[in-house]
């Protein structure tokens, strides 16, 4: 940088929150930009939450819509539920992405596009009538174009280097990130530490992304066509240290809480799909806590290596999504016959059959709850955030491990890829988790041995638990099996009332564990009013969002979000009489109201979207005030 | 095997740290539970080996667990007083696997028939063996679905008869044991239950092995497929139609008048008494040899058509790869003297944190 210049001062305007969508194709390094800029503006201390976007190919054709990746953030000094309902910013690397995003930017907003992805050649793959050059025609008057050829500018800053023109071209995505600092006045600490680690064996390139990196920053600084920069400030969180968590990763950093503070071994059986992979991935790399993972050979295989594990007295746990949910249903009735520990994770995607892997949906609810032959009642819980994910994982193991039961835990591909800001907790402070194993102190041994001194592994303490006995244990041996059971033996047994009695006590079995949780909570509004909205899983931050701006605006309604799905807490049927309308907002055409309505013969009413694609808060508003005025 | 005990169990087999090591009758390892397979029923011989097997190891019957599918054969583990679980079709090498990583120091055996392991289970036993999880497979073969009543199953023949094959199944039949080979199972036997002693020994053999030791099992049902394996198991057939095979012993039988020779990669039966073939033309087995063993687990010819080759019992292959569970413990073992045991604190805070007061 030719620092003899005198530049023009820049002026710099604050702002209190701000949404970027980085779009392009997916090769082009677009969710790394997205995340690195989220974690440099996390460490500054805003409060954040990201949507990446992408297409379920992993290199799509090139240049085409089908091919456009995104990564949306917001941030803000206040607090952010969602990352946002439209852009502020829309950075595009092609014409592809400009098109396919454009819908989402705000009137007047900010646009900047790299103009070498809008040749001839991009504007057809893009579909552009005539080819015609939306960053020429004037079509974007109602925007502020910022039109940057970043192709020829990284290759200017990589002039001299070894790198052939493919690997400069390659860098185009550390410009962008370079240059989105210099316009938020961030700086570059934390991307620059980024890719020291990343390519700490690969000199060559670490050397040319930082100088494109620099090379972006110092373009914000010279361009005389940028006269403006931005400041968001610090949002007032609650004080305390705090990082950056995905929905995946917290589920994976639950379990391992859970295994610890528990004194089991965790083993994690598992089979590759989306968007469930990154779980595995992230627990493969913790094997200094003991974590054992198991890459199955099928799903099948996944579900019933957990529950072999269990058997042997460590903590089983698998994850997938839905279509791995289905393979694993015969042995989930298993797991529910066998009354062991065992914690299942889905993470939901668009259905049925392959549906869209990479898109998010809620619509395993009844899968979960129904998908078994028989009566096999298994507990369903639900995460509504990337840091809940961790609370709900460490529950699930919790219940799991101390009910004697299989636990579903359902995600989604929108909280499990996203990202927020975590004031995690200290390892001392979470809650202990007790195996009722048969030779320790949570149990009466003369609780389950008969008069004669015989081992009944089918016998119950008062809250319908078995003692859970491993191999290695003297004088424990049993056999256990998908056969119904007699009570308390565990031997095998047609009898037609004993099979009844069963049926029975496992099902009493799993509605006993409403009697452990807390009491039912309002997220906000009045304990009473004209509507509530009940919500479920990953539509949390939409619904909060909305409903804090309803209430603001003088609106009775209030918001209460589950996170028992079965069995639910006994103190939602009391809630929702205090209501004149309840409205469930659900990705999906309306499990959750089907459910409350059946329970509860509330009249629910539904707001369903099944696009793929989050709610906003804007349509969770207008949803609101549309029943309200009906 | 020349190593002079009477077992032929290796001298590094794993039970050998055990104090009750050698015979130990007092243990009973029989459930109090009344064994339902029907009588006559070949699985009874079985378990009677096993128990016999078991009171040999003399091993206490919580370090003992049995895992099984569904299927008559998948009874089995009600029957003795170990650990057991009755899973579900064909699952059992799966959860055995989960059992077997996270308890490296009990005895696993999976009971499977071949309906269970070969059709509904197949690909659980394929990726089980290629694994090496150290257990005993015992498959009990009988070419019939018997709990269902009498269907056709993948190893029965083409042409067999059946309830659902009532003009002879059109399908190829599984070779259960070059299916294994080709799986690389490292430990591959066949045995049946109409010659107990040759039985005893093989059991004895598969649960002295590190790793999946697979033994066939034929079995006779005889409700539902009575005769099956009568020509190999019958007095009368028995010598012309088998050879029983030894490490570092010639492949001899029909007693002793007939061997096998190598022509090449081509078995073909010598006559020993014509005197023009002399026994050191025989090919002798050597368990060690992979390639001879895929040779022979390929010896598999319907027994009635004239000239077959006799079919082979005893253990085919052995080989000493790393087990599934010593690999895994190791890695496990690795990342904590590199990186300390797990710190949760560590692990909850993660790499980049900042600070609002």
């Amino acid at each position: 940088m030719d620092t003899t210049t005198t530049l023009p001062p820049k002026k710099v305007e604050a702002r209190e929150k701000v949404v970027i969508l980085f779009a392009g194709d997916s090769g082009d390094g677009i969710q790394l930009t997205g995340a690195q800029f989220t974690d440099s503006n996390a460490l500054f201390g805003n409060d954040v939450s990201t949507f990446p976007n992408y297409p379920a190919e992993i290199r799509a054709p090139q240049g085409t819509l089908a091919g456009v990746s995104g990564f949306q953030l917001h941030f803000g000094s206040v607090d952010v539920f969602t990352p946002g309902d439209t852009c502020d910013v829309l950075v595009v690397m092609n014409a592809a992405a400009l098109k396919a995003n454009l819908g989402k930017l705000k009137n007047g907003g900010i646009i900047i596009a790299n103009s070498d992805g809008f040749d001839a050649k991009n504007l057809r793959l893009a579909g552009y009538p005539d080819v015609e050059n939306p960053l020429t025609d004037g079509s974007l008057d109602n925007y502020v174009l910022q039109s940057v050829d970043i192709t020829k500018l990284t290759r200017n800053a990589l002039e001299g280097t070894k790198l052939g023109m493919k690997e400069k071209d390659r860098s185009k995505n550390m410009f962008v990130l370079g240059f989105i600092h210099w316009m938020y006045s961030r700086k570059l600490d934390r991307s620059r530490a980024f890719l020291a680690k990343k390519f700490a064996n690969k000199p060559d390139l670490l050397e040319a992304n930082l100088r494109v990196l620099q090379a972006g920053y110092n373009f914000g600084d010279t361009s005389e066509t940028f006269t403006t920069r931005f400041e968001v400030k610090p949002a007032p969180m609650p004080k305390g240290t705090y990082r950056n968590i995905t929905g995946n990763q917290g589920i994976a950093i639950g379990l391992i809480a859970a295994a610890q503070k528990s004194g089991l071994e965790l083993f994690y059986g598992s089979y590759p799909i989306t968007p469930a992979s990154d779980i595995l991935h992230e627990l493969s790399r913790n094997k200094h806590f003991g974590v054992k993972t198991f890459q199955a050979e099928d799903e099948i295989a996944a579900v019933c290596s957990a529950i072999g594990a269990s058997y042997g007295g460590a903590l089983g746990t698998t994850a997938s999504s839905g279509p791995g949910i289905a393979l694993k249903g015969e042995a989930l009735g298993l797991a529910c016959m066998l009354e062991l520990p065992l914690v299942v994770v889905n993470v939901q995607r668009g259905g049925p059959s392959t549906g869209m892997p990479t898109k998010t949906e809620q619509a395993d609810l009844f899968q979960a709850l129904h998908g078994r032959n028989g009566e096999a009642p298994i507990p369903v819980i639900a995460a509504s955030s990337p840091t809940d994910c961790f609370e709900m994982a460490y529950e699930a193991a919790k219940l799991a491990v101390e009910h004697m039961t299989p636990v579903i835990l359902l995600s989604d591909g929108y909280i499990a890829n996203g990202a927020e800001p975590w004031r995690f907790p200290e390892a001392k402070d979470l809650r202990p988790i007790i195996p009722p194993f048969a030779n320790g102190s949570a149990m009466d041994p003369a609780a389950f041995h008969d008069s004669e001194g015989k081992f009944q592994p089918y016998a119950r303490d008062e809250r319908g638990i078995r003692p859970w006995a491993v191999p290695g244990m003297a004088g424990l041996q049993h056999r256990i099996g998908g056969i119904e059971k007699e009570d308390k033996t565990g031997n095998i047994s047609y009898d037609p009332k004993n099979h009844e009695l069963m049926v029975r006590l496992r099902g009493e079995k799993v509605q006993r564990i409403a009697d452990t949780y807390r009491p039912i909570r309002l997220d906000s509004g009045p304990p009473e009013g004209d509507l509530l909205i009940v919500g479920w899983g990953s539509t949390y931050g939409a619904i909060r969002t909305a409903a804090l701006e309803l209430q603001q605006e003088g609106h009775s309604v209030a918001h209460v979000h589950l996170r028992h799905m079965f069995p639910m807490n006994k103190g939602l049927r009391g809630l929702l009489k205090n209501y004149k309308k309840v409205l469930v907002p659900e990705m999906n055409s309306g499990q959750l109201r089907q459910l409350l309505r059946a329970e509860y013969l509330v009249d629910a009413q539904g707001l369903n979207k099944i696009q793929g694609m989050p709610f906003t808060s804007a349509e969770i508003k207008a949803g609101v005030i549309d029943l309200l005025k009906s | 095997m020349s190593t002079g005990n009477t077992t032929g169990i290796p001298a590094q087999g794993r039970n050998d740290a055990l104090p009750a090591q050698g015979r130990n009758d007092k243990i009973n390892y029989a459930s109090d539970q009344q064994v339902r397979w029907c009588p006559g029923c070949g699985d009874y011989s079985i378990l009677k080996q096993v128990e016999s097997v078991l009171q040999h190891h003399g091993r206490p019957k919580e370090e003992i667990v049995f895992i099984s599918g569904i299927g008559c054969s998948s009874r089995f583990p009600y029957y003795l007083d170990t650990y057991g679980m009755h899973g579900i079709h064909g699952r059992a090498p799966a959860i055995a696997s989960g059992l077997r990583s996270v308890q490296p120091d009990i005895s696993v055996w999976v009971i499977t028939g071949d309906g269970d392991s070969l059709s509904i289970g197949g690909n659980h036993l394929i990726h089980l063996l290629r694994r090496n999880v150290d257990l005993n497979v015992l498959l009990f073969n009988n070419e019939i679905y018997g709990l269902t009543k009498g269907q056709y199953s993948p190893t029965s023949p083409e042409g067999a008869v059946s309830k659902s094959t009532p003009m002879g199944s059109t399908d190829h039949p599984f070779n259960p044991l070059a299916l294994c080979k080709g799986a690389d199972g490292t430990f591959l036997a066949r045995s049946m239950d109409r010659d107990p002693k040759h039985l005893r020994e093989v059991l004895l053999r598969a649960e002295a092995h590190r790793g999946t030791s697979m033994v066939e099992i034929y079995q006779n049902c005889n409700v539902f497929n009575d005769g099956a394996f009568e020509i190999f198991t019958e007095k009368a057939s028995k010598a012309l139609h088998t050879v029983f095979v030894e490490h570092g012993k010639p492949l001899l039988f029909a007693n002793g008048t007939k061997g096998i020779k190598l022509d090449g990669f081509t078995p073909v039966i010598i006559d020993l008494a014509e005197g023009k073939h002399g026994v050191d033309e025989v090919w002798v087995h050597d368990e060690r040899d992979s390639f001879k063993a895929s040779i022979l687990v390929r010896l598999f010819d319907d027994p009635h058509r004239e000239g077959a080759l006799p079919r082979p019992f005893g253990v085919f292959y052995v080989n000493d790869r790393h087990t599934h569970e010593t690999k895994m413990n190791a890695q496990v073992a690795m990342a904590k003297e590199k990186r300390g045991p797990g710190d949760l604190d560590a692990l909850l805070r993660g790499e980049n944190v900042w600070t609002i007061n």
